[in-house]
């Protein structure tokens, strides 16, 4: 049929113009070759294949127990903490296989920041969350962790609201500015990467859209992968998305078209909440 | 995965309604063109003032699946195939409602014409005028069946019109020059078959739009 009309169309002359595409010339961070995962025998990643790309908002969508936050988690190699883990295929991250057995997992972590469904700082003041990784990693001198700690809080678009009581626990805070303290935390540790696993939530609707433009802004000097249950918001934020469904990736194209002319039925039925 | 058939119930309703709105407007229409037509022929200036007094319906329905278009968007923030759909609704519907002016257009010839004698014998005009309300009819059913061939052959279709259309503004110059005091009913004809041309682009763009909604891609059809 599509050859048919490939042939009509050029019978008749027909120009047709296709929408600008995402330029596919990005270096890429991760690429995700044949992944397979079981927790037991459970088979929950099934022979995945994803590019992730620089300066890109990547999202995951797909209903409960898909794979999602799964698959996420294994980007930074935290979902080996679940016991009983067994992958097969690899993950590169800028080249190199994280499931290498010489791979330095710790500064896998450090290159690749997280931020979680619940905002979870640490019982701590503001400033104190926000310079904890920078001291971890043995910087002491306090001028340079102020600078850090300001510029992480203004990446995360968060410094005027709390630029006058950073010693306040962050427990104080509002869950929209927790949430952004969190994003602040990864930040000054200056990660490649944001990996943010359902980061809205448990956010209200202003919270929420705080959230999503800074994932805007962070775009500019960040690779991020949002795993997100809300649909719209995949499609406002992201340049890509992966449709996750029992452990597969069903479809993954540029977010325009998964939105307005998907390749897959069951991304369609998805996507226009036919099930889910 | 849980089934939400229920949740969507409604909204695969509402879809349906707007079609069905649409297809009806589209029905109109073209009958309003058919009656202009045959008004003309019989130079029945009632049946011409019926024509002009029934594109107040179209218009109706036009700014209804407008209100509508706009309420499924806000409320059901549709994307995919849904959005598609809605999308093609709001287009096809500004087309429909563009021919039904222009069937108005020619009653209103018709009128300005009144009952003087016609130059010669309508013939061309009506058989350039079936074409076009062949046109229409096949951007309903290519709608109705959401089927893309149809849509193209529309298309290939315009171009007998345009052909016919140069032939009929060639032919009626050369009346005019032979014949200067029927200005009046010449230019009225040269209007009307400017008009029938008109139509012929709108069912184009009402093509266009159905392989938009059917293939999701972008065509340029003329």
């Amino acid at each position: 049929m599509v050859q048919v009309m490939e042939r009509t169309r050029e019978r008749a002359g027909l120009k047709q113009t296709a929408a600008p595409a995402v330029p596919d010339v990005r270096p890429l961070v991760y690429d995700t070759k044949l992944l397979n995962l079981w927790y037991g025998n459970h088979h929950a990643l099934k022979n995945i294949d994803l590019p992730i790309r620089e300066n890109e908002v990547t999202a995951i969508i797909g209903p409960s127990g898909c794979g999602k936050s799964t698959y996420i988690k294994t980007l930074n190699r935290m979902v080996e903490l679940v016991d009983d883990v067994r992958t097969s295929g690899e993950i590169l991250y800028r080249s190199r296989n994280i499931f290498d057995r010489n791979y330095p997992v710790e500064e896998l972590r450090t290159r690749v920041g997280m931020v979680f469904q619940k905002p979870n700082p640490f019982p701590k003041s503001i400033y104190d969350n926000v310079a904890y990784g920078p001291r971890i990693h043995g910087i002491r001198n306090r001028q340079i962790l102020d600078e850090i700690v300001e510029k992480s809080l203004r990446g995360a678009a968060i410094w005027d609201e709390v630029k006058d009581r950073l010693n306040t626990n962050a427990y104080s805070l509002s869950g929209g500015q927790q949430q952004r303290i969190c994003i602040a935390r990864a930040l000054a540790i200056e990660p490649d990467v944001i990996l943010m696993d359902e980061p809205t939530s448990a956010l209200d609707p202003i919270s929420t859209l705080k959230v999503e433009e800074l994932v805007q802004e962070l775009r500019e000097d960040y690779s991020i992968v949002i795993v997100t249950h809300n649909m719209q918001q995949a499609a406002r934020i992201s340049d890509r998305t992966a449709f996750f469904l029992s452990g597969e990736v069903v479809e993954f194209d540029e977010t325009d078209k998964m939105f307005s002319n998907p390749e897959h039925k069951r991304t369609e039925d998805y996507i226009s909440g036919r099930f889910g | 995965m849980r089934s939400t058939e229920s949740v969507r119930k409604t909204f695969d309703q509402e879809l349906e309604a707007l079609k069905q709105t649409l297809l009806r407007m589209v029905d109109l229409a073209e009958r309003a063109l058919e009656d202009s037509m045959m008004a003309l022929k019989e130079q029945n200036l009632l049946l011409a003032k019926v024509v002009i007094d029934s594109d107040a319906e179209i218009n109706r329905l036009d700014e209804e699946i407008n209100g509508w278009v706009i309420q499924l968007i806000a409320q059901q923030q549709p994307v995919a195939t849904d959005l598609r759909k809605i999308i093609t609704a709001l287009k096809i519907s500004t087309d429909v409602e563009r021919v039904g002016d222009l069937a108005a257009n020619i009653a209103k010839c018709t009128l300005h014409i009144g009952d003087e004698p016609l130059i010669k014998p309508i013939v061309d005009i009506p058989k350039m005028a079936s074409i076009v309300q062949e046109m229409l009819r096949k951007s309903f059913d290519a709608y109705d069946l959401e089927d893309p061939r149809l849509a193209l052959e529309i298309a290939e279709t315009d171009d007998r019109v345009d052909r016919l259309y140069g032939e009929r503004i060639r032919e009626l110059m050369q009346i005019m020059t032979l014949t200067p005091r029927r200005v009046n009913q010449i230019t009225q004809l040269a209007f009307i078959c400017r008009n029938l041309e008109r139509v012929g682009d709108h069912a184009v763009n009402m093509a266009e739009s159905i392989l938009y909604l059917t293939k999701g891609e972008q065509y340029h059809l003329n």
